[in-house]
């Protein structure tokens, strides 16, 4: 049997990966086109056997591989689970992934996992919460993580902190990376009434270590304002490849994903969308 | 059945049973393929559900209201107990969770 | 205004509950449907996991009375852990004490079936043994030998039909359920896990097996539960299932 961590990808290329889905094992065995490497949800392969850890073990012969949890719930107030904490250090420690990354968001509360990406208000209390947390996922998972900036439907009244500037003294304070999520940017930017380009302009580039592109769908709230919903189901809406754009010229090619999570299309049209990536890395090159 | 009888059988029947699998299609001929998902056409059902940090358009979140709405294969199906038949409608509030 | 964590996930869980104070739109107002984004993701993504994890049940009460299922259900019992491929370890449960399927007593077996299937599914590789070692063995030495079974089968022995109603919801053409009481082994040859329906003394064979007793003690179960039961046929269901991994003492 294929011992997977045998394999090293020190770090994720500075090309477009995808998250990966089992309906397209075969066609990125075969076909990958501009695909470099590819990210899984960690609970999703938390299993003791079977497909999905099989899948894994063959693709990680190819491709290296980000291992993205959404399921920490690093923003909690309550404590870490330590034992979901100990399957993460045994997924990574078994996958040896080339990025591990998780989101500035909680999960679970009293016992309650909600599968969704709750929010947090951003104050000194939470700051100290969330960086003593990731000083302990760092620990247990012996490795750097790189947390990833949410995507916002409001805000919390008690709130005194900027987004960007909790991340940067998150990282500052942990040492962490960031994982930069341009349509979380739009998104957040557009429900709140806020500039994107301010956001990426106040965000710290030199530590991020991947981005993240996704479709999003429109809703509008009590006022008739647009509300854009995090959706993971469609195309990278096209102001959001511009913001990208913009984040590229700044900060030169990095690992760019794209996530399709809902109706998750034949792999030719999401190959389509990781080829787009790479073309806008290749443009700003030259 | 005495010791005899029990060991003749169980003879018997590992033989039958060794016949009756060699002649069983071959499993796993092309191995490879069971990497994939090897029913084409056929979603990994067994693989259950996974986790999402995505958010969604369709708007579904009422909490306990019940009403009978559609009929599903159960009223198909029909087991002597007469009232296994089909679902029940229910005239009282739903406990809270 | 401070929200906690304690009030934010009784507001999205209860949607007749008051959305918390303190949040606010980009512009101070109050957060208003911005809330029920929420309340939305959180019911649709966990009504989606179950639909996926229950697909028989599904079928047998119907689309869309499933979604009102699963609305009670997952208010009643948000997964416990974020391994989602497990949700619902609740459901037979669920559906014994739910009103509308109270009465439906094959229900919750059904849900246990569906629950096994993905055990099963996940549960560790293993390598099955080779059946010559079998015959290699003489009589009265594998009557004496433990079987190890693999850690991807399952035994659901049940009062009800409960293998033809899942046949029944998901293959084309299968014939109605009859009344009967049926025992199920789930079985994975390799990364597909499926239910077979045992002949008749199969369950108190699988099932002795499992609790450790030897073969010929097995063997002796299943013919105390019917006097008709066929090892040759079990036998040759467990050897086509790769489902022994171990013949020893």
């Amino acid at each position: 049997m294929l011992d997977a961590s045998s394999h090293k990808f020190d770090r994720l290329p500075d090309t477009p990966g995808v998250g990966y889905k089992p309906q397209h094992f075969s066609d990125i065995m075969e076909a990958p086109g501009s695909v470099g490497w590819l990210e899984i949800h960690a609970e999703n392969y938390m299993g003791a056997g079977g497909r999905p850890l099989a899948q894994l073990r063959h693709l990680a012969e190819r491709f290296a591989f980000s291992v993205h949890g959404v399921g920490l719930s690093i923003g909690g107030e309550g404590p870490l689970d330590p034992d979901h904490l100990a399957r993460l250090k045994h997924l990574v420690s078994w996958l040896n992934p080339a990025s591990f990354s998780e989101h500035l968001a909680w999960s679970t509360h009293e016992s309650a996992f909600l599968n969704d990406l709750l929010p947090l208000p951003y104050t000194e209390a939470t700051l100290t919460r969330v960086a003593d947390h990731i000083d302990q996922v760092q620990e247990v998972v012996g490795r750097r993580m790189l947390l990833e900036n949410p995507s916002s439907y409001l805000a919390f009244a008690e709130s005194t902190l900027a987004e960007t500037e909790f991340l940067r003294e998150v990282a500052r304070r942990t040492g962490c990376g960031l994982l930069l999520d341009v349509n979380n940017v739009f998104i957040s930017a557009t429900n709140l009434g806020s500039d994107p380009i301010s956001y990426i302009n106040a965000f710290p580039l030199d530590l991020v270590g991947e981005i993240h592109l996704a479709g999003h769908d429109e809703d509008e709230d009590d006022h008739g304002a647009l509300l854009l919903i995090d959706s993971h189901g469609r195309e990278v809406a096209e102001p959001v490849w511009a913001l990208y754009e913009h984040v590229i010229r700044k900060s030169g090619p990095l690992p760019s994903l794209i996530e399709w999570d809902n109706d998750v299309p034949d792999w030719a049209v999401l190959e389509a969308e990781a080829a787009r990536a790479a073309r806008v890395m290749e443009t700003v090159a030259s | 059945m005495s010791n005899t009888k029990k060991t003749l059988a169980v003879a018997g029947a590992v033989a039958a049973a060794l016949t009756a699998s060699m002649t069983a299609p071959v499993q796993a001929q092309a191995k490879e393929k069971c990497y994939g998902v090897s029913l084409a056409g056929k979603n990994d059902c067994a693989a259950g559900p996974g986790t999402t940090c995505a958010g969604s358009s369709t708007v579904d979140y009422q909490g306990n209201a019940w009403t009978l709405v559609d009929a599903g294969t159960c009223a198909d199906i029909e087991l002597p107990d007469g009232r296994m038949g089909s679902l029940e409608a229910l005239e009282r509030d739903l406990p809270q969770g | 205004m401070i929200v906690d964590q304690t009030e934010f996930r009784s507001a999205i869980l209860d949607p007749e509950a008051a959305r918390p104070e303190g949040l606010t739109d980009g512009a101070g107002r109050p957060a208003g449907r911005r809330f029920d984004v929420y309340r939305n993701n959180v019911a649709v993504s966990l009504t989606e996991a179950l639909e996926t994890a229950f697909p028989v049940i599904r079928a047998l009460v119907g689309e869309a009375n499933f979604k009102l299922l699963a609305g009670a259900f997952l208010r009643a019992h948000p997964p416990a852990s974020p391994l989602m491929m497990f949700y619902g370890d609740a459901m037979p449960e669920f559906l014994a004490n739910f009103g509308p399927t109270q009465t439906m007593g094959y229900m919750p077996d059904v849900a246990r079936l569906e629950l096994m299937i993905r055990e099963s599914y996940h549960a560790e590789d293993s390598t099955a043994v080779d059946p010559a070692d079998l015959q290699a063995l003489a009589p009265d030495a594998l009557m004496a030998s433990k079987i190890w079974l693999a850690p991807s089968l399952r035994l659901l022995r049940s009062d009800w039909p409960v293998f033809s109603i899942w046949r029944f919801n998901t293959e084309d053409g299968a014939p109605k359920p009859q009344m009967a009481a049926e025992d199920v082994l789930i079985a994975r040859p390799d990364m597909d896990p499926a239910p077979h329906l045992l002949p008749p003394g199969g369950g108190a064979f699988i099932a002795a097996l499992q609790s450790g007793d030897t073969f010929g003690a097995a063997f002796e179960a299943a013919t105390n539960a019917n006097d008709s039961f066929d090892l040759g046929k079990m036998l040759a269901l467990l050897i086509e299932t790769n489902s022994m991994t171990k013949i020893g003492d």
